[in-house]
């Protein structure tokens, strides 16, 4: 085991550096610096701004410091914006936010996901089966940014019921949407996958033997085949988070919540680099490690691979 | 039941029925997904979809970037959708005719969706076809190269690309095309890895065809039907992606449009009441993604019945 998590994590390590020294090169790659503006500055001005930013070092020297900064000092330095502010403040700032909700979305999303898939499994073609299809279909042309606005037009204009955006603590008022507009398409999903690799468990040999052999209805599904029909689900669960990850910059947006989403994109419209970078090298670290341990579970539920 | 006196008479019965025509896979295939309902009703929605997409522009009224500043603030009483006005779906927030800007938003997700999926079947084949085929080695560094590209949230990456060298549908495209092709490469490897040891190919690789010709000629064909399937089921997935980078305004820029960006654009305003502005670019939006999961789903169960 512990050798196949040293390999897998012998992938992760470079494809986290492509990850940062692409970004890189696409920022030093950039037409006009991030202080170039309608109203040119002094030159002499620019050089002392460029220089306080270390932007007027050489590529290699300007790559080496910020990768030994992310790396050994978790310091992703000053925003190019805001002078009161860095890179780290800002995560400081939205990411607990983000993490909050993006939790619960990934709670509800996995939980009922798998459970409408497995009751639907169980009683196949029974009302039960049809409306969890039904719904898993419906729900999957209803992306976050679809979501988003429906949900507030019925409870925050229609009935009253909810505050439509802000986050205030994370009071669970403030929660509900923000979480059912994130995790819909994505619970649909796993029920879909999770009703699919059940049914097939479920006519396989080995159930048939445990019920042939008098076992109760609910331990064959709970001791048998729930384990071996988790394993497409678990691996979706990959994906299922870069989309999560992805949605919260709707979310962040469109709910006011105030996570890292709304500084990605507010720094993608002031050409905020440093933000922009930093945001993505932190979301990338994150999702190379949730596959990590997507992986690493994976195997350890999978009786047919060997490490 | 004929009596039969010998077995040669059997056989001679057997050979008759042996004549009967064989039905192709692909004649096979269309009988199932023709009577696949839901499958159907996708491709009758699909048909519609892509009829408004191509020939909205003769219906409209209005051209989609004139402004009628009478409208401007008046929106909630005379911006309502209505024949008499010519303004099928009403206006915008701008006073614009909200029906060809609905049809032009239509278009460019589908034009979105299909150059994805065409840049995945392109790209994505080859690749994958070429990785499975030259196995080995060869195979290991290349899937490895793509289960790097696929850990990586590509979201991010291209708002950073269209940040850096500005937003124009150029990159939109650039972007889409960089990533649709994962999946595919996995999909077509997988298959090549089966197609490879069957006679034909070692025929053709006994006689000394080269390499890539194989791939071209004998390995590419037999995976199409896999391609079809996963290229349709790609296009949603494609006019889903551009939709939310629209949403966020860093997609298609005004005066153009996309269904993202009307949606946006409904959501901000529906707190006046035109909450047209939001349904019409919604329900044309979400038609068109069903559409394509039906028609995707009824193709795969016609074309790889295994896989269900």
């Amino acid at each position: 085991m512990l050798s196949f998590i040293l390999k897998r994590l012998a992938i992760a390590v470079p494809t986290l550096l492509i990850l940062v020294v692409l970004s890189f090169v696409l920022m030093y790659a950039a037409p006009g610096g991030p202080f170039n503006s309608d109203r040119p500055l002094p030159p002499q001005v620019l050089a002392n701004i460029e220089a306080k930013y270390g932007l007027d070092q050489p590529f290699w020297k300007q790559i080496v410091d910020y990768v030994t900064n992310v790396v050994f000092h978790f310091d992703f330095g000053p925003s190019f914006q805001y002078e009161d502010r860095t890179v780290n403040d800002v995560i400081a700032q939205g990411f607990p936010v983000t993490l909050t909700y993006g939790f619960w979305s990934f709670v509800l999303a996995v939980v009922v996901g798998v459970s409408l898939g497995v009751a639907a499994a169980i009683r196949q073609n029974s009302w039960l089966d049809y409306l969890a299809v039904g719904v898993s279909i419906g729900a999957q042309v209803l992306p976050n940014f679809v979501m988003a606005p429906i949900l507030l037009l019925i409870f925050t204009l229609w009935l009253g019921w909810l505050p439509g955006g802000g986050w205030n603590g994370g009071q669970w008022q403030y929660l509900i949407m923000p979480v059912i507009a994130l995790s819909t398409s994505y619970m649909a999903s796993i029920a879909r996958i999770t009703r699919s690799s059940m049914l097939e468990v479920l006519n396989s040999n080995f159930i048939r033997t445990a019920r042939a052999k008098g076992l109760p209805g609910g331990r064959v599904i709970r001791k048998h085949a729930l384990k071996p029909a988790m394993l497409p689900v678990i691996s979706y669960l990959g994906p299922a988070f870069v989309g999560m990850i992805t949605g919260s910059v709707i979310i962040d947006i469109f709910f006011s919540t105030g996570g890292i989403g709304v500084y990605f994109v507010n720094s993608a419209f002031n050409r905020d680099y440093s933000v922009i970078m930093g945001i993505t090298i932190l979301v990338g670290a994150l999702t190379i490690l949730f596959n990590l341990a997507v992986d690493v579970i994976y195997a350890w539920i999978d009786p047919k691979i060997r490490y | 039941m004929p009596a039969y006196s010998s077995d040669a008479e059997r056989l001679i019965e057997v050979g008759h029925l042996a004549e009967v025509q064989g039905r192709s896979l692909w004649a096979d295939a269309r009988t199932r997904f023709v009577r696949n309902k839901a499958a159907m009703a996708g491709l009758f929605l699909l048909f519609v979809v892509a009829a408004f997409a191509l020939f909205g522009q003769f219906i409209a009224q209005y051209e989609r970037d004139t402004i009628d500043f009478t409208l401007i603030g008046a929106n909630m009483r005379q911006g309502v959708p209505s024949i008499e006005t010519g303004h099928y779906f009403g206006t915008d927030a701008s006073g614009r005719d909200l029906f060809a800007r609905v049809v032009q938003g239509t278009q460019i997700s589908l034009m979105v969706g299909i150059i994805g999926a065409l840049v995945a079947v392109i790209v994505g084949t080859l690749y994958g076809a070429i990785a499975g085929y030259a196995g080995g080695r060869t195979d290991d560094i290349m899937m490895r190269i793509v289960d790097v590209l696929m850990s990586i949230p590509f979201m991010f990456v291209l708002i950073l690309m269209l940040v850096i060298f500005g937003r124009s549908i150029f990159m939109l495209f650039l972007g889409i095309g960089l990533i649709s092709w994962l999946d595919m490469a996995r999909i077509a490897r997988g298959q090549t890895l089966t197609i490879k040891n069957k006679e034909f190919v070692e025929v053709a690789h006994a006689t000394g065809v080269a390499p890539f010709k194989i791939i071209l000629k004998h390995i590419v064909p037999n995976l199409l039907g896999i391609v079809i399937v996963y290229a349709t089921l790609l296009v949603p997935n494609m006019i889903i992606f551009e939709s939310f980078i629209s949403f966020l305004g860093l997609g298609v820029q005004e005066p153009n449009t996309s269904l993202g960006a009307l949606i946006s654009e409904g959501a901000s305003n529906m707190a006046y009441g035109v909450l047209w502005q939001l349904y019409f670019p919604l329900i044309f939006f979400v038609l068109t993604i069903f559409a394509f999961f039906f028609v995707g789903d009824g193709l795969r169960d016609a074309l790889d019945p295994k896989d269900r």
